[in-house]
């Protein structure tokens, strides 16, 4: 019995040595290393990364060894080192339009300034197993050519120009930058909150919402301006010397959408933005981001907020895969006290119930 | 290890079977979304799955087959398909109109005119037409059933009240053969008139969501409008600038981040036919091509 006063703590033991046994497997079979997942499984480091909400690869990779795979695990325990962490400040805010950029499509327009790259993509790969993998594989040498110099501008300052597009908010110089894993979340939320609650909700919660948009609870038209991946320089205001010094560089995806907006009184129609930004080559998360962010600003825009995904509340409190995994599975924790009482309130209810429904107690009623 | 084995045209003969059950029916009810069981296919869903099963459910070993993505043969997603079928039917492929059998398309339907022997299968993401007014499928399938397209109706008088016309650019909504409203999927409405009694017979394929239409050929086919509001083609005013065409549908193509643009026909077998005969626009050569070679 897992319950049991005493013996608890030896079969707590004995189920982590057995989990420990489980996690490495065959033992004949060679053990992973922490290289062969962050350059083999590179996808579920980036995701570990972002959700973690900590850019550190191989942490990341050392708990997706320890999760057994079980990316949500892994995000689990990246977060719970990360809360342990001092906070020292803010960086700038890094510059992706001076991005080393990978990859980079845009669906709006046929050619863009900077070109269309489509980088290390899945897309159009048709989706046949191949067994060559299976076996040692050595991938043909890729195809190189001169780093283009040209200019890559975002397809949104492009449209921004002509005033196509609603123009991005600006900071406040010297506004603080709000941190929800800081301070506590209150409702309505401002957009920098809503953004960072994204950034680390999960894939999968983002990607329903994003998708449900599409299907017409929400509707918003899309179009994916842009979406970049690549290197970014991170710089960091330090108050001794007066000037932003660079603290290093990360990989980056960013996904602008673009999006209908019909006017209103006071403005002209123009296309508005939904945002997206994760950690590593993360554009799943970051589409389906830049879609639930739009759906959020229904009330800002003055649109009518019917569903799901324009509803900032149920998002926000919904999206985040930690906070969700660890309430859905306490379930598995005793609940014998409070079921004792149910029970003992629907013995009772049944009882009367059965009373009441006695031949001599119906002849009565009918009375 | 089980190496996979794949039938002609990917599909088995089975699946292949019900999807030409669904099409015979999508044919004789002109304009009705008839349920079919989609297929997880080797493509992610929303990039043409609906319409690649079409195909594969109607390509014999005679057929020549075009695909098209927004109007161009050399789009990424063209490509891909065409590789696809080129490799797991064996069909012989072309980029020319004129030539193809089949000819499988996403957002646009080609300027020259389609001639009977020919299939035009569209991709469509979204088949309900009054999706974005009901999300829910319940509602709307009983909205068709009972030919209650009033609502349709009030959100483009709503778009005339506040733009002064209606205000959908593409997929604008069609009804068939004076029955169905229907959604061309997201061709521009310049577009719409060349579905109006057409000789090819159209097919079209959700796979996503699971539909499968068509319009037959010599049908007809009205975009909704209003007798004070009539139904027009929109088109850049300008000419295409590497053909001259005054009557494609135009990409704007955007050539510096300071403001510089172009206009050219999305229909890039149009386009290039044209040219062919002499024809040229303001500018001779296009912005971007491969190297002859380059990809070995």
């Amino acid at each position: 019995m897992y319950v049991a006063v005493k013996g608890g703590e030896r079969a707590i033991e004995n189920a982590h040595r057995l989990l420990a046994h489980a996690r490495r497997g065959d033992q004949s079979v060679p053990e992973l290393t922490l290289d062969q997942i962050s350059e083999q499984l590179g996808l579920a480091v980036d995701r570990v990364m972002s959700e973690g909400s900590l850019y550190d690869r191989e942490l990341a990779s050392l708990a997706i060894k320890q999760a057994r795979g079980d990316l949500i695990e892994a995000i689990f325990l990246v977060r719970a080192f990360r809360a342990t962490l001092p906070r020292f400040g803010a960086s700038e805010p890094v510059d992706t339009g001076a991005m080393r950029v990978q990859r980079r499509v845009s669906s709006t327009f046929k050619d863009i300034p900077g070109g269309q790259i489509l980088g290390p993509t899945f897309d159009y790969t048709h989706r046949l197993l191949d067994p060559s993998l299976a076996e040692g594989f050595v991938p043909e040498v890729p195809a190189t050519a001169e780093a283009s110099t040209a200019a890559t501008p975002r397809v949104t300052d492009i449209l921004g120009r002509d005033g196509l597009i609603e123009s991005s908010p600006e900071a406040e110089d010297g506004a603080s930058v709000g941190d929800l894993t800081r301070e506590p979340l209150n409702f309505p939320a401002d957009r920098d909150l809503r953004l960072q609650n994204l950034a680390r909700g999960d894939e999968g919660f983002l990607l329903a919402m994003g998708y449900s948009t599409q299907r017409g609870y929400g509707r918003n038209h899309p179009f994916a301006g842009e979406i970049r991946f690549g290197e970014v320089e991170v710089e960091f205001f330090a108050e001794d010397v007066g000037f932003a010094v660079p603290l290093g560089s990360i990989e980056l995806t960013e996904c602008q959408m673009v999006n209908q907006f019909k006017g209103s009184a006071t403005e002209a129609p123009c296309f508005t933005r939904g945002y997206g930004l994760a950690f590593g080559q993360s554009e799943r998360k970051t589409m389906s981001m830049a879609l639930v962010d739009r759906a959020l600003r229904a009330r800002e825009l003055g649109e009518e907020t019917l569903a799901p995904a324009q509803d900032e509340e149920f998002v926000m409190s919904h999206s985040d895969n930690v906070q969700a995994t660890g309430f859905v599975e306490h379930l598995k924790l005793p609940h014998y006290v409070d079921f004792q009482s149910e029970l003992g309130l629907l013995r009772k209810l049944r009882k009367e119930f059965a009373e009441a429904n006695t031949p001599d107690a119906m002849k009565e009623a009918a009375e | 290890m089980n190496a996979p084995a794949y039938n002609f045209a990917y599909l088995d003969e089975q699946t292949k079977r019900m999807i030409r059950r669904a099409i015979l029916k999508a044919i004789a009810i002109p304009g009705y979304q008839v349920p079919f069981a989609s297929r997880e296919m080797p493509m992610p869903y929303g990039w043409g799955t609906g319409g690649v099963q079409v195909t594969a459910a109607i390509l014999g070993l005679d057929d020549v087959l075009k695909v098209i993505d927004q109007g161009s043969d050399d789009t990424t997603n063209a490509i891909s398909i065409r590789k696809f079928f080129a490799k797991t039917a064996g069909v012989a492929t072309t980029t020319s109109t004129h030539d193809a059998t089949v000819i499988q398309t996403r957002h646009r339907i080609p300027e020259a005119e389609l001639n009977a022997n020919q299939v035009l299968v569209y991709q469509v993401p979204i088949p309900e037409p009054l999706r974005f007014l009901e999300p829910r499928e319940t509602e709307t399938r009983r909205m068709h059933a009972l030919a209650e397209y009033g609502l349709m109706h009030v959100k483009l008088y709503e778009d005339i009240a506040r733009f002064g016309h209606i205000a959908t650019a593409y997929a604008y909504p069609v009804k068939v053969n004076a029955r169905y409203v229907m959604d061309p999927s997201p061709t521009p409405k310049f577009d719409n008139p060349k579905m109006d009694n057409c000789a090819a017979l159209q097919l079209f394929g959700a796979g996503r969501e699971k539909r499968i239409y068509a319009i037959p050929p010599y049908t007809q086919v009205v975009s909704l409008d209003f007798e004070d509001h009539p139904f027009e083609p929109y088109r850049f005013n300008a000419p295409c600038a590497l053909c001259g065409a005054e009557n494609s549908y135009l990409d704007e193509i955007v050539t510096d981040d300071k403001g510089g643009r172009m206009f050219v026909c999305s229909d890039t077998d149009y386009c290039e036919g044209r040219q062919a005969a002499g024809h040229h626009g303001s500018l001779s050569a296009a912005p971007y091509k491969e190297k002859a070679g380059s990809h070995g």
